[in-house]
């Protein structure tokens, strides 16, 4: 049975695998609630599963969230890499992704031209 | 021996001619008028490889990189960085893009007037991982609620928070669980509805898809806090996704023990169905909604007696849409206080937005009660798209109204919309501007509760369809002087007569726009004009001067109904036109428009 000291144990737990995630995979987050996907967003997580796996990347964890907001934006797709800033990439198309893990995901360079926005990693923990 | 301070390099070589050797030479000048020639070594070393930078200097001990540096710039590096410690940002070099030059979310226009309170995980956290919600926080209202607070006190907290319904009317929350508490019964429900259908309206979905748990959590503090047992959340079919992250959230609770017998050891008991509703815009009135999962047709009742003492199957039930629910867990991990010093003093909170029409950020925005609409539209909507000129903002979905650019200044809250005619409603705010016709809108809003009507009762069966023919009459060009005083009798008897909220609110769109833009029913209704250029019927075909007078579009003209000479600017006989539209796709120039 669940209980209230179980629960707790539970959030440490959990969270501290999460922050141990963090600290060691690049995750790669792409934005699928109704209007992401509307606007293309399987097409683009296909293209990035496809090119994680083509690059044989290890320690890459490729994670879906809901609609931040930005709608007129979508595709929305999050780089965080080990201890960075939680980057995002706006009006992202499937011909966009080998550029992102690439230049980003694998070399730690910003792709510029499809940078929105970003937050910090104090915020993340 | 003199103690070097600092450290000045110079890189030189052959790239920049003798511009290096004048920035070196300018160094000394500088830290010698400063008197700081032996504290401060200069040294000029070849070229760097990056020419296309211009001349460089690296200031030591902090390594500064300066770019495009001029001999005139030296002065200032002196004073500023050597002297005083400033770094001469103008100056500095630029590499690539670092992560330091991203703006921060909540430094973007977009989002530093937001306060996210219920849309607080959507977009960072994983909706379908119960892991991330619990790491996040979540499941911590219930745990505080079921172990350390009475129901009573629950019920307390949430009257305190001063938490109204964010599905439209904006019912005190509180006293709405009160009388189900209140009402006698050893069998209650609750109900989330989940039935969002304005046009334009989007906010609960995205809450079900992004964030799912903290609205079953909500819930489950609501069935503890009025004695149900049992739970029904009403989604429409049309929202797939949001029906499977809620199916995925519930077998995850049922899984931990959030859901089901003796949660955390309390001794409540607590089940959560799934109710797909079928897309009937009325069934999102609680009536007709609750009659819908009996399996009944969905067609509002009277009230009394309300849902809180006869409800679902003649029991006690307690209906709260969405967003509600996703406000409760934090307010009672927060507390009431925390709550009610957001917003203003009526409405305290945020309310989330779906910003849609001629905007251009079309998304969600969760802001404080009592902020401008102004703020919303142009701060964080990032103002009209392609340009052009606000006219109104739809709020309120088919019961809301449209204001005018001047009430922009207004802040929002549920009173005071009420008092312009308008109201809060679940969230939906359509943005218009001048290219839009506010009797094809009011007419655009008929249309859809005209057909969403149950047809129940008279008023709003016969009455909004007679008031849609007297707009359709208005916007063909055949309005006589009488119609606007008939729309506003009709309006104001289904307002009095019609059974339920949704036939109680129709006529809204139409008094609101008669309120504010009355000149455009006038236009419409005596010169017979459109003056957006919208109703086809109003709207004549004409050439500008941008016209060359190549002659194409006469000779196309079907009716002969354009005469000119060629090389000349041609003219449109409307008396003869019949608005097909022939003269306008064959213009080379684009001269023809209509208006």
């Amino acid at each position: 049975m669940m209980t209230v000291e179980k629960l707790e144990a539970l959030r440490k737990q959990w969270k501290a695998e999460l922050d141990d995630k963090h600290s060691k995979e690049t995750q790669i987050i792409v934005g699928m609630g109704t209007c992401g996907i509307a606007a293309g967003a399987r097409g683009v997580m296909a293209a990035i599963l496809a090119e994680v796996d083509n690059r044989q990347l290890k320690n890459i964890s490729v994670l879906q969230t809901g609609c931040i907001g930005m709608c007129a934006r979508e595709v929305l797709v999050d780089v965080v890499r080990p201890g960075e800033d939680r980057i995002t990439y706006g009006s992202v198309k499937p011909s966009d992704v080998k550029r992102i893990i690439g230049e980003h995901v694998v070399n730690g360079n910003i792709v510029e031209d499809l940078v929105v926005a970003k937050i910090a990693k104090e915020e993340l923990a | 021996m003199h103690h070097i301070k600092a450290q000045v390099i110079v890189f030189g070589g052959t790239d920049f001619g003798t511009t290096a050797k004048d920035i070196q030479e300018r160094f000394v000048q500088e830290l010698t008028k400063k008197g700081l020639k032996d504290t401060v070594k200069v040294m000029e070393t070849g070229g760097h490889g990056y020419v296309e930078n211009g001349p460089m200097v690296i200031v030591y001990p902090d390594g500064t990189f300066y770019s495009n540096v001029k001999p005139e710039d030296v002065a200032e590096i002196v004073e500023s960085h050597i002297c005083n410690g400033q770094v001469v940002d103008r100056l500095l070099f630029h590499d690539k893009m670092t992560q330091e030059q991203i703006p921060e979310y909540k430094e973007m226009p977009f989002f530093k007037k937001q306060v996210r309170i219920v849309l607080e995980n959507v977009g960072k956290i994983n909706p379908e991982k119960i892991e991330e919600y619990v790491a996040s926080g979540g499941y911590e209202g219930l745990a505080k609620a079921l172990t350390t607070m009475q129901p009573q006190e629950v019920v307390d907290e949430i009257k305190k928070s001063g938490l109204r319904g964010r599905g439209g009317a904006g019912f005190r929350t509180g006293m709405k669980w009160q009388f189900a508490r209140d009402a006698k019964g050893d069998k209650k429900y609750i109900i989330c509805n989940a039935d969002e259908g304005d046009p334009g309206a989007f906010m609960d979905r995205s809450v079900l898809e992004g964030d799912p748990h903290r609205v079953l959590e909500g819930m489950i503090i609501c069935a503890y806090a009025i004695g149900a047992d049992e739970g029904y959340i009403y989604v429409r079919a049309e929202y797939p996704l949001a029906i499977k992250r809620l199916r995925n959230a519930i077998a995850q609770d049922e899984e931990l023990g959030f859901l089901g017998d003796n949660i955390l050891g309390s001794g409540f008991n607590f089940r959560l169905h799934i109710k797909e509703g079928a897309g009937a815009f009325v069934c999102g009135e609680e009536t007709a909604l609750m009659a819908s999962i009996e399996g009944r047709r969905g067609m509002p009742r009277p009230r009394p007696p309300f849902p809180a003492n006869s409800g679902l199957w003649g029991k006690p039930t307690n209906n709260n849409n969405v967003e509600t629910y996703a406000n409760i867990a934090k307010i009672i991990v927060k507390g009431a206080d925390w709550f009610s010093s957001i917003g203003t003093k009526g409405s305290s909170g945020t309310k989330v937005f779906a910003l849609t029409g001629k905007i251009n950020n079309t998304g969600l925005a969760e802001v404080p009660m009592g902020i401008t609409m102004r703020e919303v539209i142009f701060e964080i909507g990032g103002g009209i798209a392609n340009g052009r000129k606000f006219k109104a903002v739809q709020i309120g979905g088919p019961s809301g109204g449209c204001l005018p650019e001047s009430l922009l200044d207004l802040p929002i809250d549920y009173d005071a919309l009420t008092q312009v005619g308008a109201m809060m409603g679940s969230g939906g705010l359509v943005v218009m501007d001048d290219s839009t016709c506010m009797v094809d809108v009011a007419k655009f809003f008929l249309n859809f509760t005209q057909s969403e009507s149950c047809g129940q009762c008279t008023p709003c069966r016969e009455g909004t369809k007679r008031m849609l023919e007297i707009l359709t009459r208005i916007t063909d060009g055949q309005g006589s002087e009488s119609d606007i005083a008939l729309l506003e009798t009709l309006a104001k008897n289904i307002k009095l007569s019609a059974l339920c909220g949704l036939g109680q609110t129709a006529p809204n769109p139409v008094l609101s726009t008669l309120h504010y833009f009355r000149d455009e029913y006038e236009a419409h209704i005596k010169d017979k004009k459109c003056p957006a250029g919208v109703c086809e019927n109003l709207a004549d075909f004409y050439i500008t001067d941008a016209c060359k007078g190549c002659g194409l579009c006469a000779r196309n003209c079907p009716v002969h109904a354009i005469s000119g000479k060629p090389k000349e600017q041609h003219v449109i006989d409307t008396t003869i036109c019949i608005k097909c539209g022939t003269c306008m796709s064959n213009c080379p120039f684009n001269a023809i428009k209509k208006g």
